[in-house]
């Protein structure tokens, strides 16, 4: 949890379609709008998909428009609503808390890029 | 010759009960009407074998009486559905040669039953697109022909959808998390069911949005879903969000009469720039649904606006972590890695690869939205909207309204390419009227009730309260029968 979200202010202020306040956006939530090359480059490496250098520029700009449409739910008054966490009201399901199945290893593994040994085989991680 | 355009679930069904059909002769048919049918390119993976093994023991079970609904009647299973020692990679890359050693629970239940599975069916690469050209099959073509043009069959379920219109099977698996069964129903002039969220288990079931996926079938009519989802349907101690509830008889439940039926005309759906034809077919709609003895009421859904919005963040937020596990490690492809790459490269490289551009573009959106700082400004506003969105429909069934009315796509299906140079926001409007259903968790039917100007199917959607598919079948059932829509695509291919 935050101590202080970042544009609550603006959120809060966003007012019931019909009669909308004028809304004064702080410079960080501009740039939420207008995703710059170095966010994209930032986004691809957490997402961890390789993106060449010369398509980040491409990839902003269509992030900026997703993320513009999405703008729209700033119009929303959501004071005092619970974020839905299930859209059922049921508990989830439970279970007694005992091994069911396991002694799989083979199948398991059947799919794997490269297993050796019983185990999943990756680059080096350690040096 | 069995006249394969004529059968429906419950003819064959009741066609091999009294002994003048069989399963395999049937399964043969079939079969080959799926050889003849590549240019269509629904079937990306064909289970010959495994469908004669199966129809061989369904004549059998039959014979000896008893039989399931579903025993005998051929299927095609989206290739989302996991299906054991047979691939299954949710037409991606990623999933290249994956054969899982499992069965998904609804593909298990279905067979169980007795249904046969004839091939594994193209889709949009992970569920995530409309108009099935996101697949690493390449695009599915619709049935439907008006010019030289190839049209889409929408997506998700696009090639489930492209299958049962052209007679490759009887009935199809689909899955939906913003209207995949339901569009690609619509742009092919069949029926499509998406339950409330629990009916169906997800266990195998190619994770895209948790929270909104539902399977459902695809079929030629009202009643062959009813006997269709039934078999789908039941509780699944594996999947945690399963609902332990009986299922009914939803076939018993199709009397046709909606006498006293109140339904909702809900006026957010009169999106500006509509096309007339769909304001003229909506309207039809829910003049037949009167001459039927329902009482019709207008009501309003003030947060529908939001829903697309709310959704382009709760869907990309959920499919970045589900898809996460395509890494690299466990199954589906790795990238050839260059001398000194370490295991980030691996990653990086491997879903660069193995994942297509929407994908990507979602994985990214998603991972944007869940990241530090913007995670409360766009993720948990998206999940209090969901629950305005929510609370819409609550209060109107509270008021005593049955099931609402609306289009089920803005346009009639459009040519293959044409939305290419398009920003993706414009293909995102496709699912307009049935993304609210996914984000409420309820149940919603696709009907073809019309032909547009140029010949085209027309479907409207159908949305009913929690757990009650069984009634909501029921107004579909009393629609399908006014609108008598008995149109089919002149086979081209």
């Amino acid at each position: 949890m935050r101590a202080k979200a970042i544009g609550d202010e603006v959120l809060r202020d966003g007012g019931r379609a019909g009669k909308r306040k004028p809304k004064v956006y702080p410079p960080f939530w501009r740039h939420i709008m207008s995703i710059d090359t170095e966010t994209a480059r930032r986004v691809a490496k957490l997402a961890r998909i390789k993106v060449e250098e010369e398509a980040l520029p491409a990839l902003a700009q269509e992030f900026s428009a997703i993320l513009g449409f999405i703008e729209q739910l700033n119009e929303v008054d959501v004071e005092g609503i619970e974020p839905m966490t299930s859209v059922t009201p049921q508990r989830l399901y439970r279970r007694k808390d005992v091994v069911t199945d396991g002694g799989q290893q083979a199948a398991i593994l059947k799919n794997a890029p490269d297993a050796r040994e019983g185990f999943f085989a990756v680059p080096k991680v350690v040096e | 010759m069995t006249d394969l355009s004529k059968l429906t679930i419950a003819s064959a069904r009741d066609a091999m009960r009294k002994g003048e059909l069989s399963s395999v002769e049937l399964t043969n048919a079939y079969l080959g009407a799926i050889e003849g049918s590549g240019v269509l390119n629904a079937f990306v993976h064909n289970t010959p074998e495994i469908a004669k093994a199966q129809a061989l023991a369904a004549d059998k079970r039959i014979k000896a009486g008893n039989a399931p609904d579903m025993c005998g009647i051929p299927l095609g299973i989206k290739d989302l559905f996991c299906t054991k020692g047979v691939d299954s990679q949710a037409a991606s890359g990623i999933l290249k040669g994956f054969k899982p050693e499992y069965e998904s629970t609804v593909t298990t239940q279905l067979f169980d039953a007795g249904a046969v599975m004839l091939g594994k069916l193209n889709m949009d690469e992970f569920a995530m697109g409309s108009s099935n050209e996101t697949s690493v099959y390449g695009d599915v073509v619709n049935p439907w022909k008006i010019d030289d043009r190839n049209l889409t069959p929408g997506g998700s379920s696009g090639g489930s959808a492209a299958a049962v219109a052209a007679d490759l099977c009887l009935g199809a698996t689909g899955t939906d998390t913003g209207g995949s069964i339901r569009q690609p129903a619509a742009f092919t002039g069949i029926t499509g069911i998406k339950p409330t969220y629990g009916r169906v288990s997800r266990w195998g079931v190619v994770a895209f949005a948790s929270s909104l996926d539902q399977a459902g079938p695809m079929t030629k009519d009202v009643r062959d879903a009813a006997i269709m989802l039934e078999a789908m349907c039941g509780f699944d101690p594996k999947d945690s969000t399963s609902a332990d509830l009986a299922v009914p008889n939803f076939e018993a439940m199709l009397t046709g009469d909606i006498k006293g039926k109140v339904i909702g005309i809900p006026k957010e759906y009169h999106m500006e720039g509509m096309p007339a034809e769909i304001e003229a077919l909506w309207a039809d709609g829910t003049a037949m649904l009167k001459a039927a003895g329902a009482q019709i009421r207008d009501i309003s859904l003030p947060h529908t606006k939001y829903a697309l919005p709310a959704y382009y963040v709760i869907a990309p937020a959920e499919a970045s972590s589900n898809l996460a596990r395509y890494d690299g490690v466990r199954f589906g492809h790795r990238a050839k890695l260059a001398a000194g790459d370490g295991i980030t490269e691996m990653y990086e490289k491997t879903r660069a690869e193995g994942f297509g551009s929407e994908v990507q573009r979602r994985v990214m959106v998603g991972t944007y939205v869940l990241s530090a700082g913007f995670y409360d400004a766009y993720y948990n506003r998206a999940r209090k909207v969901r629950a305005l969105i929510k609370r819409d429909f609550d209060e109107v069934f509270a008021a005593g309204v049955d099931a609402v009315l609306t289009p089920a796509t803005p346009s009639a299906a459009f040519g293959l390419g044409e939305m290419k140079n398009a920003d993706p926001i414009q293909m995102y409007l496709n699912d307009v009227f049935t993304v609210t259903v996914n984000l409420a968790g309820l149940p919603g039917i696709a009907v073809p009730t019309g032909l547009d100007s140029k010949g085209l199917p027309l479907g409207l959607q159908l949305i009913g309260r929690p757990w009650e598919e069984g009634d909501l079948l029921n107004v579909a059932y009393s629609l399908e029968q006014s609108a008598g829509f008995v149109a089919k695509p002149n086979k081209w291919w």
